[in-house]
């Protein structure tokens, strides 16, 4: 067991799940996160358990890695789980001439899938566009984001993980030479301010990685892209609907608890500290999801919200160590030791992110204990609040 | 949504640690079409990064934003500015009732969790414990799953606390268990979970409450705790008469 002390800036799915991970392997953890767990991107998702399908025929390294960890979440964290499943239809001539690469992806990724006629398609959805000319069944699923988050946040801190909620990192601390021994906080409930020491401090703070980099005069440019999603006051299916194409805009319509959310959109800002909800955008999301449910047209909005994707520029410094994620050891790439940053991924991957991380860091401290989490249940999200 | 710019006042309340409370304006350029808890991320964004809000789905589906707008019991998230003032007008905006200030407007919501917990309240549960009956929704015809199981849906309460704030009650009575617990207890059925009898045939669970239904007025997500409660006096009632008649 080591007994270093390791601090995770940030408590999105990325900084709790990185929590988790470093709490099993025998960490010191404390989690600085500047307002309530997953109030970030992470709250703000979809919700698509993805199970691969969307990203079989361009991006096969990201389809495997989800339906793999769509297959553990399932098992370690049911309670924030709708199982339900997904179809992805073809509604027109273009979505039809993407089903024979979808077949083929589907099957190099290993995502199983079944095609159904129209009619067995509309007899388990019949609010779908009658007009459907296939569908084929996968193994979506819905996400409660809020819980999904608080899961692994409430196992890491039975574990002994410290969360210190609404406490901004307002600077690093480091040793003169440069290096970074932990950070300053600014605790906003109590109006306090403290420094934490730490071994290795883990910068999981999304888009806005940056601004934690910079404090140690390191520029990660990221390009904060976010996208609008809108909710409907109506549950019009049971089951996750794709359109069977190419991703784009607007194309998933996802039924969560008695509503339907239709998203999403891309465009570039600034500032991820406030993203304004686009009035075309919300339209554009009735446009296209009513293409996939008519009845969309008939339903009230409930909800309209954006959440901000951290697309990292090719000017990024050093090597990543994944593709479908970025990590730096900002020792590697800029000579400053004790900072790791996290960002990008997805969050149906957080389990997997998190054990690359970790392992990371554990190689970095010479700690060899190898990742549990994919056979450790966790505990039930209540417990973050209830000791 | 229109181009039409409203301006608002937003009265907020502010606490930190043991200093006093006190309420504070801010005067925002809005869109009537934005949500509540759009013009409290903005204040903060641009006007004073010491506030402190709880929020994190912004569509309704992880209670974290529940506040009292105009001193009625909100999900900020999806209420509309149109719908609780007007153009020039203002927005009190303070923490929920009956449960401990952390700062601002979060609340320490423990005591909600804590009766959740005592009663096992699924958060996923089968579609057939809560249809989604009403109207214009066609059903799916087939209900079992492929592989012959039932879809499991996530519960209609999303834990936000309003219904606890509104309660006259549980302001009073620190113990009760309060509408979202009893109603998660309706849910399961004291036929099908007769361990949770014990639990709410007492003075803290389903006698304490006065029938104010004021729970179900302010709750956002179609789980009318307070006709649940009734229901559940009938089901303790029905308990009680089996265990007389020396029943299981
Ligand atoms: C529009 C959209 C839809 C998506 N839908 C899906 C989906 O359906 N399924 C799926 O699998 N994935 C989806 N994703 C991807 C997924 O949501 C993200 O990968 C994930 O949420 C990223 O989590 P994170 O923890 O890295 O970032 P965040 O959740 O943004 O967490 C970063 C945290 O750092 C905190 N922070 C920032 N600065 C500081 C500071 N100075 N001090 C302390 N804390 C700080 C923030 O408050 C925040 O909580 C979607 C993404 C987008 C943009
Ligand atoms: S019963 Fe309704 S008001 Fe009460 S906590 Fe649940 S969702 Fe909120
Ligand atoms: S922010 Fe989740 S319910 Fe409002």
């Amino acid at each position: 067991m080591s007994q270093y002390h390791a601090i995770v800036v940030g408590a999105g799915f990325t900084g709790v799940a990185i929590a988790h991970d470093l709490a099993l392997r025998g960490f010191r953890v404390t989690v600085v996160e500047r307002g309530p767990i997953a109030n970030g991107t992470s709250g703000r998702t979809h919700g698509l358990l993805h199970s691969g399908a969307r990203y079989a025929v361009n991006d096969q390294e990201s389809a495997i890695e989800c339906i793999q960890e769509n297959q553990i979440l399932r098992l370690i964290v049911p309670d924030a789980i709708e199982p339900n499943g997904g179809l992805f239809i073809a509604v027109d001539e273009s979505d039809l001439e993407y089903r024979e690469k979808f077949i083929q992806g589907c099957e190099e990724c290993k995502i199983p899938i079944r095609e159904l006629t129209p009619k067995e398609a509309l007899r388990i959805e019949p609010n779908l566009n009658p007009k459907l000319l296939t569908a084929f069944t996968v193994p979506d699923g819905t996400f409660d984001p809020l819980r999904l988050a608080l899961a692994f946040a409430a196992t890491a801190k039975s574990n002994g993980a410290v969360f210190h909620l609404y406490t901004d990192v307002v600077d690093l601390l480091t040793d003169g030479q440069g290096n970074i021994k932990g950070v300053k906080v600014w605790n906003r409930a109590a109006d306090k301010r403290f420094e934490i020491e730490g071994d290795i401090v883990v910068n999981a703070t999304g888009a806005w990685v940056g601004q934690i980099t910079s404090m140690a005069g390191i520029r990660v440019p990221i390009a904060p892209t976010p996208g609008v999603m809108v909710a409907y006051d109506k549950r019009l299916t049971q089951r996750a609907i794709n359109r069977l194409n190419k991703p784009g805009d607007g194309d998933i319509v996802l039924p969560q608890r008695r509503m339907m959310v239709v998203g999403t959109t891309s465009f570039s800002i600034e500032d991820p500290d406030y993203v304004p909800v686009l009035p075309d955008h919300v339209a554009l999301m009735i446009e296209r999801g009513s293409e996939l449910i008519p009845a969309l047209r008939q339903t009230k909005e409930r909800g309209a919200y954006m959440a901000t994707r951290p697309l990292i520029g090719s000017g990024a410094p050093g090597r990543s160590i994944s593709r479908t994620f970025k990590a730096y050891d900002h020792k590697e790439t800029d000579n400053v030791e004790g900072l790791v940053t996290i960002t990008g991924g997805k969050a149906t991957t957080l389990r997997l992110m998190a054990e690359k991380t970790v392992d990371l860091v554990c190689k970095k401290l010479g700690v060899n204990v190898p990742c549990t989490t994919a056979e450790t249940p966790l505990i039930s999200y209540r417990k973050f609040y209830v000791d | 949504m229109s181009e039409e710019k409203w301006t608002v006042n937003f009265v907020v309340y502010r606490k930190k640690g043991e200093g006093a409370p006190h309420y504070q304006t801010f005067t925002l350029e809005v869109s009537p079409e934005e949500y509540v808890i759009d013009g409290v991320e903005r204040i903060w964004a641009f006007h004073d990064r010491s506030l402190v809000f709880a929020h994190a789905c912004h569509h309704s589906t992880c209670g974290a934003c529940g506040m009292r707008v105009n001193g009625v019991e909100k999900l900020t998230c999806i209420t509309r500015i149109r719908d609780v003032t007007s153009n020039g007008g203002t927005l009190r905006i303070e923490p929920l009732r009956n449960f401990p200030v952390i700062s601002d407007l979060v609340v320490d919501m423990s005591r909600l969790y804590v009766g959740m917990d005592k009663v096992h309240a699924p958060a996923v549960h089968p579609l057939s414990m809560a249809p989604l009956e009403g109207e214009g929704i066609k059903p799916p015809r087939e209900v079992p799953m492929d592989d012959g199981k039932e879809y499991l849906r996530l519960a209609d309460c999303i834990e936000c606390g309003l219904c606890i704030s509104a309660c006259p009650v549980a302001g009073t009575a620190e113990e009760y268990l309060g509408p979202a617990v009893l109603a998660a207890a309706q849910l399961q059925g004291l036929g099908r979970a007769p361990d949770l009898t014990a639990v709410v045939d007492c003075v803290d669970g389903v006698w304490r409450c006065h029938s104010a239904y004021e729970c179900t007025a302010v709750c956002p997500s179609s789980v009318d705790p307070g006709w649940r409660i009734m229901d559940l006096r009938r089901q303790v009632l029905a308990q009680r008469i089996r265990r007389w008649f020396g029943g299981a």
